[in-house]
This record gives structure tokens, sequence and C-alpha cells, in this order.
């Protein structure tokens, strides 16, 4: 019996038994998994409990299991992407986020299943096959870290890591019921992260509870030297974990429950908003008129910076390496067949953006759309303390739905893009059920500003009890 | 005399300076200390381009490149700003290369060389920080290799990259613009040129107006020199037999001595440049005054102040002043002796001893060419006993003193020199009688006998004044 339990009942667990105990039932519950949300298993994880159990570990998460999303570098564990071009890829280092798990006493379970390099709404553009929701395994759990939520929500591990450039954390954390975090945009290192656009994009946790959140930002977030674009900025999450919202001033964006909404969606978040002014916050609508533009403007970075950062997989150093007579046919032989379509396709779009005569009207536009979607959310947030909204506009779309239709899939991130193209915080929890799939609230916040908007979690989640649905399968 | 350029030749350089001076690489720390090592042992995920490595500049980097920057009489940006290159090869892990696009670290500055007609301006139109690729290694000759190996070594060493203005008229200029830049860089003390691949030269040329060809794979100054000069004779060559001069890059083969056409204009890359994301802007104006004050007395400057100083031709102040060491070297021996009769021993004649055997003035001491000097000052040796124990030196080594002892040097006494012109006289009654006769040259027979009985230790023209006294007796 492991599910849904959180870090404090997994630390009394360990206590009453040991870190290996504890580490050996999870293990158990995978192997059981029907959901395909473990790419690998470490085969190190029973070991590294063993040793906790034996010399001991003060830190945050001594013997508390989590799961990794495949795009974050573990030394000597497989690292691929969830992309056939990096099997056999096995970093030689690992991540700032991993030394810091390891330091604070975490135990790796394992690798989660991700959209071929993060490049997804629903995990099924993955090499090894799609991750299936939970609650209905007819259904994507999400993407592009679809694997990271639902090994959570299944109740294979407590805790993972996630990935969210365009909405990679929230997306899965709404359709699979779990809470997800994209901090900041320099909270978290991205040491270590293989890159898909470095601009968006940050690290983020995962979990069944605000508490546990908080506690993994606490581990992992911090200035890192190696990542220049992290920001030297002390912050102690947890003292955020206080149950009072009253006097919270909420802005509720208006272009965010436009066209395209599923009704059961938007009720479930006006419910919570209703439920707030219960708990003494108030709330009104704003206006953030670049929104409709955010779409294009996020593909278009998104996609140029993957072109580029793409580039390095060649067959030359690591990885997937299919021979030619030359270098050149040797490279090309190797993308042809490395990459997925959908990986493909945006390299091919990235290229074109960046290319000379479309430089300008593509990519430099973009750059400028990004500055007025920034200057929207400070405009906005001067004014109220967090920004509520769905995460995602449906629930959990059924498999094989949209993957043939990649405009459809592009669409259903409208929501969560600004939100990196912005660089501000947003955390999805759990909020009510739409067709009988969870149903995820957005809470935006300033940047480094995750407090507040853990704050207001938090007391959403004393005072609600979504968070404690679980998926019928799971015990 | 003015230099009309017959032919209309431009010429604009582009120098790839790396800075081996630096104790890490531009992005990562790594140690740049690597030419004697083995291939990829120098290397981390960053300069390897593993997946999910990020970048961080090297700050001592900018630095570096921001005294080069104002060596050179640039302007520096307000901050730095990295672009990416992107195109593929494989001494390229990233699959682009992190460099600087619209706003190099430095820009519009000025270097002053010796040109054809006088002092020559040649502007520099900018100064950009890059990262040097990794070193493809063929087995046996490119065209019938095997395999290749890539050597990551110089993966992300600081390369600035520096531009001039097409403003020189010839090959000549072109190296003396070189010859010019290796000094002020040697001055700033930022990189050591004698390393294999310190310094790398394309060069863009055009005749009469026409279009520029770019020039690559130069390994030399002297290459480029013949590059240039084989260049500049194709494209009249061409003009001449009725063909046209279309924009290309062009292959220098050092051996043949000529340049094969590599691509035309409609086959340039597009580098899809774009701004590093993974690099953030770094304030780099405020730091201006402070290294202006880092910076040392540079080549011009200090030939100036050694005209003034010392009193000394210009000729001697410029060959003195290419080399920071030559300069030190010189200002040493002319704190101790006359500072003009040390600038003809040390430009000169120990120069040109130096330059002879191939190597730099770090192969003699400052306390020999001292002594020397002082020897031949106060007489006790001949001028060309002194060049005699500088080569001595060089080939054999020893001391001064004791190299005029073993070779007896010591100039002879005046009485021996007066009994050897005596005999000298009386053993060639004719060729004083064909001296005294008109015959100028009999004189020389006459020294040289002098000297033979010398053994050369007498000074010549002594011996000469003695012999022409004594017969116009």
């Amino acid at each position: 019996m492991t599910a849904w339990t959180d870090i404090s009942g997994i630390k009394q667990r360990i206590a009453a038994s040991s870190a290996e105990e504890v580490t050996a039932s999870y293990l158990e519950t995978i192997e059981k998994s029907r959901i395909n949300g473990f790419t690998t298993v470490w085969d190190k994880a029973l070991e590294v409990a063993r040793g906790i159990d034996k010399d001991g570990n003060s830190g945050l998460l001594a013997g508390v299991p989590i799961a990794i999303k495949e795009n974050i570098s573990t030394t000597g564990l497989s690292t691929t992407c969830s992309s056939k071009i990096l099997q056999g890829y096995v970093p030689p280092y690992d991540a700032h986020v991993i030394e810091k798990l390891k330091a604070a006493g975490a135990v790796i379970l394992g690798k989660t299943n991700m959209d071929e390099f993060a490049m997804g709404t629903s995990t099924e553009s993955s090499c090894y096959g799609p991750t299936l929701n939970p609650w209905d395994t007819g259904r994507v759990p999400g993407g592009s870290s679809g694997g990271s939520a639902a090994v959570v929500a299944a109740g294979e591990v407590p805790l993972s890591l996630g990935s969210d450039t365009g909405g990679s954390v929230r997306c899965p954390a709404a359709f699979c019921g779990v809470v997800g975090l994209k901090p900041t945009y320099g909270a978290v290192s991205r040491y270590g992260l293989i890159s898909y656009a470095n601009s968006l994009e940050q690290i983020g946790p995962m979990a069944t509870t605000v508490t546990d959140i908080a506690i993994l930002m606490d581990v992992i977030g911090g200035y890192d030297h190696r990542d220049s674009t992290s920001i030297n900025r002390k912050n102690t999450y947890s003292d955020a974990l206080k149950d009072d919202v009253k006097s919270l001033k909420i802005g509720v964006p208006e272009e965010y429950l436009g066209e395209g909404i599923d009704e059961a969606v938007e009720k479930a978040v006006w419910d919570a908003i209703g439920k707030y002014e219960d708990m003494g916050a108030s709330w009104k609508k704003v206006s953030m008129p670049h929104t409709k533009y955010a779409l294009a403007s996020y593909y278009i970075i998104a996609m140029s910076e993957a072109s580029s950062n793409l580039a390095r997989f060649d067959g030359t150093r690591y990885g997937l390496r299919v021979e030619g007579d030359n270098w050149h046919i040797m490279a090309s032989k190797t993308r042809a067949q490395g990459f997925g379509e959908e990986v493909k396709r945006r390299i091919l779009l990235g290229t074109y953006a960046l290319s000379a005569g479309y430089h300008d009207k593509y990519y430099l536009k973009a750059l400028k759309v990004r500055t007025l979607v920034k200057q929207d959310f400070d405009r906005a947030l001067s004014d109220v303390d967090v920004l509520m909204a769905p995460t995602m506009p449906t629930p959990a779309f059924k498999i094989g739905e949209k993957i043939d239709d990649p405009l459809s899939l592009y669409l259903t991130d409208v929501n969560t893009v600004p939100i990196n193209l912005a660089g501000v915080p947003s955390i999805s929890v759990p909020c009510g059920f739409a067709d009988g799939m969870p149903v995820g609230l957005q809470i935006i916040g300033k940047p480094f500003d995750e407090n507040t908007i853990l704050r207001a979690a938090y007391s959403f989640e004393q005072n609600t009890d979504h968070h404690t649905k679980r998926p019928a399968e799971v015990a | 005399m003015v230099y009309d350029n017959p032919d209309g030749v431009r010429i604009g350089l582009e120098v790839h300076v790396q800075l081996n001076k630096l104790n890490t690489k531009l992005f990562c720390g790594c140690s740049t200390e690597y030419h004697d090592d083995e291939p990829n042992t120098h290397v981390c995920p960053v300069c390897l381009g593993l997946p999910g490595s990020l970048p961080v500049i090297n700050e001592k980097a900018v630095e570096f490149a921001m005294k080069i920057g104002l060596a050179l009489n640039c302007e520096i940006v307000g901050q730095t700003q990295f672009h990416r290159k992107n195109y593929y090869y494989p001494d390229l892990p990233k699959g682009f290369q992190t460099t600087q696009y619209d706003y190099p670290i430095a820009s519009r500055g000025k270097v002053v060389i010796e040109g054809e007609d006088g002092e020559r301006v040649i502007g520099v139109t900018r100064a950009h920080m890059e990262e040097d690729p990794g070193k493809l290694q063929h087995i046996g000759s490119i065209e019938k290799s095997k395999g290749t190996f890539i050597n990551y070594n110089r993966s992300g060493m600081t390369l600035i990259e520096i531009v001039s203005d097409p403003d020189m008229r010839s090959p000549k200029e072109a190296r003396r613009y070189l010859d010019k830049l290796r000094s002020i860089l040697d001055y700033l003390d930022v990189f050591n040129g004698d390393l294999e691949g310190a310094m790398r030269v394309d060069a863009n040329v055009s005749v009469f107006g026409g279009d520029r060809v770019e020039v690559k794979n130069i390994s030399s100054f002297k290459g480029a020199e013949r590059a240039l000069l084989y260049e500049i004779m194709r494209q009249k060559n061409h003009i001449r037999r009725g063909g046209k001069i279309v924009l290309e890059t062009r292959h220098f083969d050092e051996a043949r001595g000529v340049t094969i056409s590599m691509r035309t204009k409609e086959e340039e890359h597009d580098y899809r440049y774009f701004p590093e994301p993974d690099l953030v802007p770094m304030r780099v104006a405020d730091k201006v005054p402070d290294i202006l004050k880092t910076l040392p007395e540079l080549p011009d400057a200090k030939r100036e102040r050694f005209n003034i100083q010392y009193g000394i031709a210009d000729m001697h102040a410029r060959a003195l002043t290419i080399q920071i060491k030559v300069a030190n070297f010189y200002e040493e021996v002319a704190a101790e002796v006359d500072p003009k009769d040390a600038a003809v021993w040390v430009a000169d004649i120990l120069k040109g001893e130096l330059n002879y055997r191939d190597t730099d003035v770090d192969a003699f001491k400052v306390s020999d060419i001292i002594e020397i000097i002082s020897l031949v000052k106060q007489e006790k040796i001949t001028e060309q006993s002194g060049v005699q124990i500088i080569r001595t030196i060089l080939d054999e080594g020893g001391k001064p003193q004791d190299i005029v002892v073993s070779q007896g040097l010591l100039k002879v006494e005046d009485d021996i020199v007066a009994k050897a012109v005596e005999e000298a006289i009386t053993e060639s009654p004719e060729a004083v009688t064909d001296y005294l006769a008109g015959k100028e040259k009999s004189l020389n027979f006459i020294v040289g006998k002098v000297m033979q009985k010398t053994k050369g230790r007498a000074d010549a023209r002594e011996a000469r004044e003695k012999v022409l006294a004594r017969i116009n007796k």
C-alpha cells in the first residue's frame, strides 16, 4: 500500500520500518503499473535507500522516493528525452536539481515518460509509447511531463520532477489531478535539463499536496553559478504554508475564459473562485489584451530555440548513430531516423522562422509580442496579488484524438504559454471534475512571489477536499 | 613620395586571436593548457556540448577582450551580448558557435602602421568574442583519409576576432598591420603567439573597385603576404583576360602558393543568428576606466618616449619597441651604458644575431651585453671582438670576460701595433712606393699586414692611421 502518501506520511512509515522497505513497496507498485509512466527504474534505488538507513540523513527528503522526467540529466541513469536519437545516452553528470535531491536524501526511483523532447501536450509522441491517464486509461495524462504526473496520481511515487516550457508541468498536473508548479524563470537552475526552449523553461515539482511542492522547492530552488539565468535570491517556500487568504486580491483574466473552454471546466473554476470569496478573498475581472497573440509568439520562439538546441544531436558523440559514407550523410541519416514527426516539424518551422529574410517577420516579431504579453502581466499584477484561470481549457482528451492534428494540440496550450512568455510563477491545483476527469485551477503570481501563490493554493487545499480524490484503480 | 596604388588594391583582414593566456576556457572551467596533452583530456559537459550543459561567461576573458579593444582605440559596448551562429560541422559540438553578432565587445578602432608612403591609419571595424571549435585530425591525408579523430581540447577556447576596414593597399601593408597587431597583443600579455593556432588570418581582397574575394586557411603572416600577392595577381590576370571577379570564398593552398575557389556567394551559409538565451548580458561599460588604468604603455607611445628620453634614431626606437621584451631589455641596458650605444648594440647587432639564429632576446643576458658594450667603450676590445663575443655566447655559451681571455681578444698595446707598423712598412717597400705614387689601394695591403701581425687584435682604423702617419712622416 503506497498510494497517495505525502512526505510526512512517508517519513512516519520510514520511522516505523525503514527507507529500504518504503522504497521496496513503491518498486513493487511500479512493477504492477499499467500506465507506462516510468521509462527506466533505477537499479540502485534500493541500495541508496539502504545507505540512508545505515548512515542516516537529516535531509528534508531523507528516504523519500521521487521520479525524474526523462530530460533531466542523471549520472549513470539513461536520459533520453523519450527520443530514439538519445538511445544509449547515459549522462556523465548530474543536473543541479539532482545533486540537491541526492544531498537532501531523496531516493530516485527512476525516469518518467514524456513527449519527445518535451514537445507535446499528451505524452503520445514518446518513443516508449504513450503514458495512460490513471483516471481513465483511454485518455492522455497531458504533457509533456505526462509520466511524472501520472505516476504521482497512480501512487507509484509521492513526488516527481517535470519541466515546463509552455505548460508541461501544469497541464499534466491538471489532467491527472495532482499539484504542479512552474517556478519563476531563474528560480531553479536549468543546469542538466536538456534544452527544448531555453528562454521559456523551468524545472518544476509535482506532488499530491501543496505542502510537498513547497518542501521540494526548498530542496531544488536557489542560485547555481552554472546557470547564468539563475537568480541569487534566498527564499523559504515552506514559510508560505499558511491558511490565510483574507486580504488576497484575485484577478480573473477574461481572455482565459473565452472561446473553447469546456463548460464543466469553467464551472469548476468559478466554484473555486467562489470558495476563495467564502474564505475572505476578493476577486475582479482583469483584461490581458495580448493573450490572443501569445500562442503564436510562444510557438515561434520555442521552435526557433529548439531548432538550434537540437542541432547537437548528430550521431557524432553520443546516442543513436546511423552510419553513412561521410559525416554529413551520417548526421542526416541519424537525424532522419532518430527524431520523431513532431520534433522534425518544430525543427523545420524553427529553422524557417530564423532564416534570412524571415527572421524579422517571425522571430523578431514574436519577441516583440512577448514583451507585450509580459506587460499585460505587469499591469494586471500591479492591481491584484494573483491571477486565477483554468489550467487547461478542457479535461484530458482521448488517446489518439488529437495526435494527428498538431494545430488542435497547440491550441490546448492557450492558457499556459503566456505564463512562460512572461516568466512568472504559476501553480495548478485540483479544483473538481469535468466528465469524470480532474480539473486544474491555475494560480499565477508575480515574479519570484511563489510564496503568495503557494499560500493561496495551500489555503484552498485546507478548505476543500479535491486533492484527496484518487483514481479508482488506486487503492 | 605618395603611393598611388596602381591596381586599386583594397585589403581587409580578419584575425582570430586565441587568448591562450587565460587560465580557463570561455564558458567553462576547463584548463587552457592542453597544447602538450593527450586529445580530449581538457573537456567537460559544457565544452563537449553535452545535453543539458550551460555556458557561463569567463569574466577574465571579457576583461582581456576589453583590454584588446581599448588598445586598438575602440569603443566598448555597454553590455555584452552573445549570439548563436548555427551550422553543422563535426568539430562544433553544439551545432552552433557562440559568438557576438550585432553588439561586438569593441568597435570602431584604429591601428597605425608604417605604410607604403609613411604612417597609415588602418581602421578596426570590430573586435568580437567567440568560442574556438574542436580540431579534426585526419588519418593520413585529407583526400585519402580512412577516418577522422576529433580533439575537443581546443573546443571553447576564447577567440577574439579582430576585423579591419579594407584600408590596406598592398600585401606589404597587410603584413605590417599583422606585425603591429601581434606587437600590441604581446604588450597586453593576453596570449602566447608562439603556440599553434594562436593567430589565424582570413583576408578580403579586391582590385580596381571590384567585388571582394575572401581567402581562408592562411596559417602565418608570411603566408598572408604570399596568399595576397597571388590573389591580387590572379584577379588582375582574370580581369585582363576579360573576366569578372565575383564575391567568393577561396582557400589558400600553402604548399602550392595558390588560392582555390571554395564557394560563391550563392552557396554562402545562412547562419540564422539569434541571441544566446543561456547567457545574460553583462554590463561592462562601467569597467572601462579601471581597465584603461591597467593598460601598459603601448608600442607607439613607447617608441615616442624612446626617441625623446634616450635621444636615439627613430629607426632604432621602432626596432626596439616591436617586441615588449626587447624594449624592456633595451631599457635595462640603457640604464647602465650610453643609450645611443645601447641602441646600436641591441637593435642592430644583437637583434641581427638573434634573428639569424631564430631565437629571441630571452637567449641573452642583459649583464653580458652591458659588459661587452663597456669593454668596447673602454677600448679594451674592438667592436669586431664585441660581435665575436656575442656570437660565441649564443653558439657556445660562456661569460664575456672568459671569452676575452680564452680567445685573446684584449686590444693589444700601442707599442705592439707600432712595432707591427714598422715591420709591415719595412717588409713592403713596393707598396709604399705605389701608395706614394697615388695608388690608394696599396695602403690596404700594408694595413692587412699589420692586422696579420697583431692577429686581428689591433683596431683596423687605428692601424690605418698609424701606417699613414708613418709613411707621411
